[in-house]
């Protein structure tokens, strides 16, 4: 039988168009921290938008339809097993999309359709296993491993690990988790916590680790989102984290883009650092600061992160 | 009481009287404010039917009003109007014109899907929530919301292309929601952004912006999803009665339009 970390050694890598834009650094990063684990990431080829919220919103079956094709591309053209996305966004439609083709016969009957009509493969459910960054990290390699790995330490730095939304709501689409111990909580998700505790950070008690930061409204209702991104940002702060640790280019560009507005529009600023996780591990991992893309974040966290010598 | 009925004691439905006396009783003042009576006959009985026809809506029937949602909701602990067991409630026995008094604020749901997860009778009132923004907007009861444009503007361009460009999306979006791009904290945002970055990697960004991302081979992918496209919305006019709406209103119009059908 094959383990998860066989499986996790070589996956298809699919980065979604944030990971191209605005979340170069994490795209970056992931890429960095994998060679340095060892683990092998082949670029999903000629790869498409899951469709996003806001396709949904539009009709959520051609959101399925957008996210299956990816899934049909990894699966009949690479014959890879696995699809590691970084992106909450695109990893939670990918599941969706998955849940939706194995339970609702008018999702199959739509994507197979316009499978047909567009002239490539009908993506069948099961034919892959979508899976987060973290998961790969998690079960790719382990705190064990990562410990091993290690160049340096975060030097126990003190981290609010924020999941966000797209990571554990609903839970339906996420069968793997809250299977007990080893397995991820949609209540409360702790793999982030696990692998920066394993490279040397110390975690807050955080109580907003799965709260909203208003993503899907970042531009459109902008005041209701700086409104939740202050919450998340004060929260971390009386915890007394330094750092948001992230894993979502949507909330990382919702807490960096209302961390300015708060301060330039409502007067109320922070001083929270916000970091990409695997950042973070790539920084304990040896890489430079350049290496993992601290430069291109908006949070400015290059001074910080020299003075605790992590950088 | 009831969350219903709650409209029964808004300011404009309670009588109190300086000088009453009733059956030898006085009932002046204060103490004795009267709720006053109230008949309703505007219901809208497909309303129910018509949000399950929109996407989201397919499970609102479910509802038995625990109130897990609104208890769970991100935007109701900052806006306490915004309460979606209410207004799920209000669709179910199709009181329509008191939806219409929350209009504005429908849109503001941040599919954060924390109601979803609660809910213990998969109603997803995430969805619901879309299906009666749409609804709003297909009966013509608001101009798109500023949430609506978004999508589309995101939406067009991954229909078109395969995929999105921020940058774009949001030059679009603030074209088409006539918003000026000189706002102090997108500036600072900007002038953050750019601190550190080396020239070759502005350069690059910069092409994103004026030459589209795409997937190759897309228009075999465009085609079809413009095709379901066109399907859906027909089918959904169809649901709203929207099409037998706009021939009563033709039929209404008089001989002009009558004259017309008639030549062509």
């Amino acid at each position: 039988m094959t383990t998860a970390k066989d499986k996790y050694q070589k996956v298809a890598y699919y980065p979604g168009c944030a990971l191209e834009g605005t979340a170069h650094s994490y795209n970056r990063s992931t890429q960095e921290v994998g060679k340095a684990l060892g683990l092998d990431l082949v670029e999903v080829k000629n790869w498409n938008c899951c469709g996003a919220m806001e396709v949904k919103n539009i009709d959520p079956k051609l959101q399925t339809y957008l996210s299956s094709r990816v899934m049909a591309i990894a699966a009949t053209e690479m014959k890879m097993d696995v699809v590691m996305a970084p992106c909450n966004g695109c990893y939670h439609n990918l599941k969706k999309a998955e849940y939706d083709l194995a339970h609702d016969p008018t999702s199959v009957e739509v994507v197979d359709r316009l499978s047909q009509k567009a002239g490539h493969a009908t993506y069948e459910a099961g034919q892959v296993e979508t899976i987060h960054a973290l998961d790969w990290i998690m079960h790719g390699i382990g705190e064990d491993g990562l410990k091993q790995r290690l160049k340096g330490s975060l030097q126990g730095l003190k981290v609010a690990n924020y999941y966000g939304c797209m990571y554990t709501r609903p839970r339906h689409i996420f069968p793997e988790k809250d299977k007990g111990p080893g397995t991820e909580s949609t209540s409360k998700p702790h793999y982030m916590d696990d692998l920066l505790g394993a490279a040397g950070a110390v975690n807050v008690e955080f109580p907003l680790k799965t709260a909203c930061c208003g993503g899907a409204h970042t531009l459109s209702d902008s005041d209701m989102s700086t409104k939740l991104v202050l919450n998340i940002l004060r929260a971390a702060e009386a915890a007394g984290a330094e750092v948001i640790a992230t894993e979502c280019p949507t909330c990382h560009s919702g807490l960096e883009m209302h961390q300015v507005r708060a301060e330039k529009k409502f007067g109320q600023p922070t001083k929270v650092k916000i970091l990409y996780f695997t950042q973070l591990l790539g920084l304990a991992l040896g890489l430079s600061p350049r290496q993992v893309g601290v430069h291109e974040n908006i949070s400015d966290s290059l001074g910080f992160l020299r003075e605790k010598g992590i950088a | 009481m009831p969350i219903h009925e709650q409209s029964l004691i808004r300011p404009e439905n309670l009588t109190t009287h300086d000088q009453l006396v009733v059956d030898g009783v006085d009932v002046s003042g204060h103490w004795s404010t009267f709720i006053q009576s109230r008949v309703v006959t505007d219901y809208n009985e497909a309303m129910q039917d018509e949000i399950a026809a929109l996407p989201g809506g397919e499970n609102v029937h479910r509802c038995w009003q625990c109130g897990s949602c609104t208890n769970s909701c991100t935007v109701n602990a900052i806006n306490p109007e915004f309460n979606p067991r209410h207004w799920i409630y209000l669709v179910r026995i199709g009181m329509e014109s008191e939806i219409l008094r929350d209009k504005d604020i429908i849109w503001q749901c941040v599919s954060c899907n924390k109601c979803t997860y609660a809910c213990p009778r998969d109603v997803v009132p995430e969805g619901v929530m879309k299906a009666l923004s749409h609804w709003l907007e297909l009966k013509g009861h608001v101009k798109p919301s500023p949430s609506m444009v978004f999508d589309e503007v995101f939406s067009e361009q991954v229909f078109q292309h395969g995929k999105i460009e921020e940058g774009r999306v949001m030059q679009r979006f603030f074209k088409r929601t006539g918003q000026s791009l000189n706002q102090p904290w997108l500036i600072e945002m900007m002038r953050r952004m750019l601190r550190h970055l080396p020239v070759g990697m502005l350069t690059k960004l910069g092409l994103a912006t004026l030459v589209a991302p795409r997937t190759s081979g897309w228009s075999g992918a465009r085609a079809a999803i413009e095709e379901y496209v066109h399907e859906q919305e027909h089918k959904r006019r169809r649901a709203l009665g929207l099409d037998a709406l706009i021939e009563a209103a033709k039929r209404d119009a008089g001989p002009v339009t009558a004259g017309e059908g008639a030549r062509s």
